[in-house]
């Protein structure tokens, strides 16, 4: 019965939703301001059946009702309830359940916030979101049921993927739909802002927060995703360059162009066209996203359950949605011209820069991902692209931006020039390569030129980073929270750059056959087999094995990597055993009983992974660092910030 | 032109591309591989299960193989493996496995689950071989002759009808042909 409510539920806030589009956009169309009104009443309906939808599915996992379908084949009564209720999202009709849900809160929040804004501009932003809301419920509704009952009720339910049955999987998919959804936002503002032809340049403040708040989601979400790929798979591997990963990869890349070009026009008001065709190019590319993964176009390690009958449904969405946004830029972005100029060694340019290699960066991963249907649409026959193109071809675009990146955060406006931070950018160039030379060679005494070029630029975008909060300090200026959070996101990335490229050039791995008592080297390391033992979980037995690690005589770790079969499914999973350190991980993985009770095993000794997502986290923590800045406070009105003190021009990221 | 078209001008590009995609998702085991008629791509990998040994293409001259492509994270290569572990029984031919983007450790595991059909396996952990064999996804099989030329091709799941109708014909003829 909750079931049948949960769907009538879902039914409702879709026409909700078809208000708050029709009197969101009519009502300031029209000149009604009385419609826009409704907006809002709209938006409190649609949070309240979404809600309903959402606990009806919930119950529905959580009292184990495998009359319907969608709990049957993702879920079990041996499952634990934690596992339970993340299985709503496990597989692809709750996810777009999920979808709906994140997008419901996304749409609270502008609600909540409206006041700030002029309300024919609020009424447009949340007319547009209730379009795409619009949208994916009826996709939900049309195709994709997670509602509907299975007759007669199945005994027990298929089980959640075991791959899925893991903590960090578990939050990665809110987090992860948190930042993907959140784009929406932006887009509503992009096409406010087309739609009222503004000449002004406000509108950038005004997107500003939201995108770089769904920017900040999307980092952790991918990291957590890459994280669980690591200790889950079994591979030691982090990212694949995988149809799916890519998927996500793209608008990140999109939007980070969009956060620094958002910062230009709402600084010089340049740049104004493009910001917009960013922010709808990054929703783009999360539709792109969910469409590559749902539609069976493209082949992957994990994509969902393909049905081409979705595909032409979310094709036909994505028409609809980009290319009408698409038109209405061609149509109105013509008249939002700017003519202020800036030098070449300007903060402008730089930032110019910074968006064309992001630009180039996301083509790369696009072209990658995409290649494949290219290629069999002009009829070149079928192919298949992996990390031999990717690896490379990203290098191109991105090892220029990490050079630029440490002059162009002291670049400033307008004039430009870098003359007053020169002493300062020798010293902290001199010092990356000097210290990357002695990381590389002397501490994981690696002669790759690779290993040099990449821990230098790591430590280079470290190390500007700092000049300026340090410069502040010490000359007892106050430290906005701007540009803190600026320097904390880059000194994130430089983190990133510094794990990504000891790993790729320093790890070791080797794989062994090992009886109980016998031991391999590896790195320094001694690991020994001490034997296993058979193990039952709630929904698996297993058999989980001891590795004691030793460095000379002295005890580093003991790993217990465990081998897992899973009733309902019958699949084997493998849990690694890790043990990790600030500035290496040892990791031993299972392999298979090769008979007189030996078990092969994987070792692997991987420097500094842990950097990879430490660094994302402080990205992320970076752009949330930003948004406490004045500037968003609401007392502050657009036109006291004139940018003539040189604090302020050097202030903005 | 208005600049400010071309954006739109691109995402109509892409639609296209998109529509064809979708067209064919349905059916993507019907796409000839351009390879057939062709030499078959030389490919030399470590061994799967034993990584001293190596497997390639070479040392398979002078007699037809089939090279089947396949995962443990692709649930066509689950659904098969029965029709390959019936193909070996026949005797007819031998089974060359790709392993594609697996890992060793899991592939070995499922082989000892599952039964294994091959001769010998190839690990293909960074997936260079696929791409010069213009996989498409997992599973695919591919029939080479004793000349070393690629005479048919599966995209997606083997089944003994597939297997009857489209590969044993070519070994068939073969064998009336030289008797």
């Amino acid at each position: 019965m909750l079931v049948e409510l949960g769907h009538f539920a879902l039914v409702l806030a879709m026409m909700m939703c078809a208000a708050q589009a029709c009197f969101g956009l009519a009502g300031p169309a029209l000149g009604k301001p009385h419609w826009q009104s409704v907006t809002f009443s709209a938006v409190a309906g649609q949070l309240l059946f979404v809600g309903l939808a959402a606990t009806a599915l919930i119950h529905a996992f959580i009292s184990n009702d495998f009359s319907v379908l969608y709990v049957a084949s993702n879920s079990n009564s041996a499952l634990p309830t934690f596992y339970r209720v993340a299985a709503f999202w496990g597989a692809h009709e709750g996810s777009l359940l999920l979808w709906i849900c994140v997008l419901c809160l996304w749409t609270v929040a502008v609600a909540l916030r409206a006041h700030r804004l002029p309300p024919a501009f609020a009424s447009r932003v949340l007319g547009v979101m209730g379009l795409v809301s619009f949208g994916f419920m009826l996709f939900t509704l049309a195709t994709s049921n997670p509602f509907q009952r299975l007759v007669p009720g199945a005994l027990d339910g298929r089980d959640l993927n075991p791959l899925l049955q893991d903590f960090a999987l578990a939050v990665h998919p809110p987090i992860l739909y948190a930042g993907y959804v959140g784009f929406t936002v932006g887009f509503a503002f992009a096409c406010a802002t087309l739609i009222e032809g503004r000449r002004g340049q406000e509108w950038a403040r005004w997107m500003r927060p939201w995108t770089i708040l769904s920017w900040a989601f999307l980092s952790c979400g991918i990291a957590l995703g890459s994280w669980w790929a690591y200790y889950e798979l079994g591979w030691g591997g982090y990212w694949f360059w995988d149809a799916v990963e890519n998927a996500s990869f793209m608008p990140w890349l999109l939007a980070t162009a969009l956060i620094h070009s958002l910062a230009v026009t709402d600084k010089r008001g340049l740049f104004k066209s493009w910001t917009l065709l960013l922010a709808i190019g990054t929703f783009s590319l999360s539709l792109l996203g969910t469409f590559l993964v749902r539609s069976g176009v493209l082949v992957s390690v994990h994509s969902f359950a393909a049905d081409p009958a979705r595909g032409v449904f979310i094709l036909a969405f994505l028409v609809i949605v980009i290319g009408g946004a698409l038109t209405l830029f061609a149509w109105r972005a013509p008249k939002l011209v700017s003519n202020a100029g800036f030098a070449l060694l300007s903060r402008e340019s730089m930032l110019l820069f910074n968006n064309i290699l992001l630009v180039v960066a996301t083509a790369v991963v696009f072209g990658g991902t995409l290649a494949p249907l290219i290629a069999e649409t002009l009829g070149l026959g079928t192919l298949s692209v992996g990390p031999p193109y990717f690896a490379p071809s990203f290098m191109i675009p991105v090892l220029p931006l990490l050079t630029l990146l440490g002059l162009g955060i002291h670049a400033r406006w307008r004039r430009g020039g870098l003359l007053h931070a020169r002493q300062s950018l020798l010293i902290a160039a001199g010092a990356a390569l000097l210290l990357a030379a002695a990381i590389g060679m002397g501490a994981y005494s690696s002669r790759s030129v690779l290993a040099w070029v990449g821990a230098s630029l790591g430590l280079w975008l470290i190390l500007s980073s700092l000049i300026d909060p340090i410069d502040r300090l010490r000359r007892k200026l106050s430290l906005p929270a701007a540009i803190m959070g600026m320097s904390i996101a880059h000194i994130g990335l430089g983190v990133f750059v510094l794990g990504v490229t000891l790993v790729e050039t320093t790890t070791v791995e080797r794989d062994v056959a090992l009886r109980a008592g016998q031991g391999a080297q590896l790195a320094g390391y001694t690991f020994t087999y001490q034997g296993g033992e058979s193990i039952a979980g709630p929904n698996y037995t297993g058999f989980r094995g001891h590795v004691l690690v030793t460095r000379g005589s002295k005890t580093v770790a003991r790993l217990t990597p465990e081998k897992r079969s899973y009733w309902a499914t019958g699949s084997v999973m493998t849990e690694a055993g890790i043990s990790a350190g600030w500035n290496r991980d040892l990791f031993a993985a299972l392999g298979e009983d090769v008979g007189a009770g030996a078990w092969s095993l994987r070792l692997q000794y991987r420097p500094l992974i842990r950097f990879i997502w430490f660094g994302a986290l402080i990205m992320a923590i970076g752009g949330i660092t930003t948004l406490f800045d004045r500037r968003y406070a609401p007392a502050v009105a657009p036109t006291t910030d004139t940018g003539t003190d040189v604090a302020a021009q050097r202030a903005t990221p | 032109m208005n600049r400010f078209l071309w954006p739109l001008v691109g995402f109509a590009l892409l639609v296209i591309v998109l529509t064809v995609g979708l067209r064919r998702a349905p059916d993507k085991s019907i796409i000839a591989s351009p390879l057939i008629g062709k030499v078959a791509p030389t490919f030399d990998a470590p061994d799967l299960i034993d990584g001293t040994r190596r497997v390639s293409g070479v040392a398979l001259k002078g007699q037809w193989y089939l090279l089947n492509v396949w995962g443990t994270w692709c649930v066509g290569c689950r659904a098969e493996h029965a029709a390959l572990l019936a193909i070996h029984d026949e005797g007819r031919v031998s089974i060359i496995g790709l392993n594609w983007k697996d890992d060793d450790l899991a592939a070995i595991a499922w082989l000892a689950q599952l039964g294994n059909p091959y001769a010998a396996i190839g690990a293909d952990r960074d997936g260079r071989i696929a791409i010069d064999w213009g996989v498409y996804g997992a599973p695919e099989s591919f029939l080479v002759n004793p000349e070393g030329v690629v005479v048919e091709k599966q995209t997606g799941v083997m089944t003994p009808e597939i297997w009857r109708a489209r590969f044993l014909t070519h070994l068939d003829s073969a064998a009336k042909a030289a008797p």
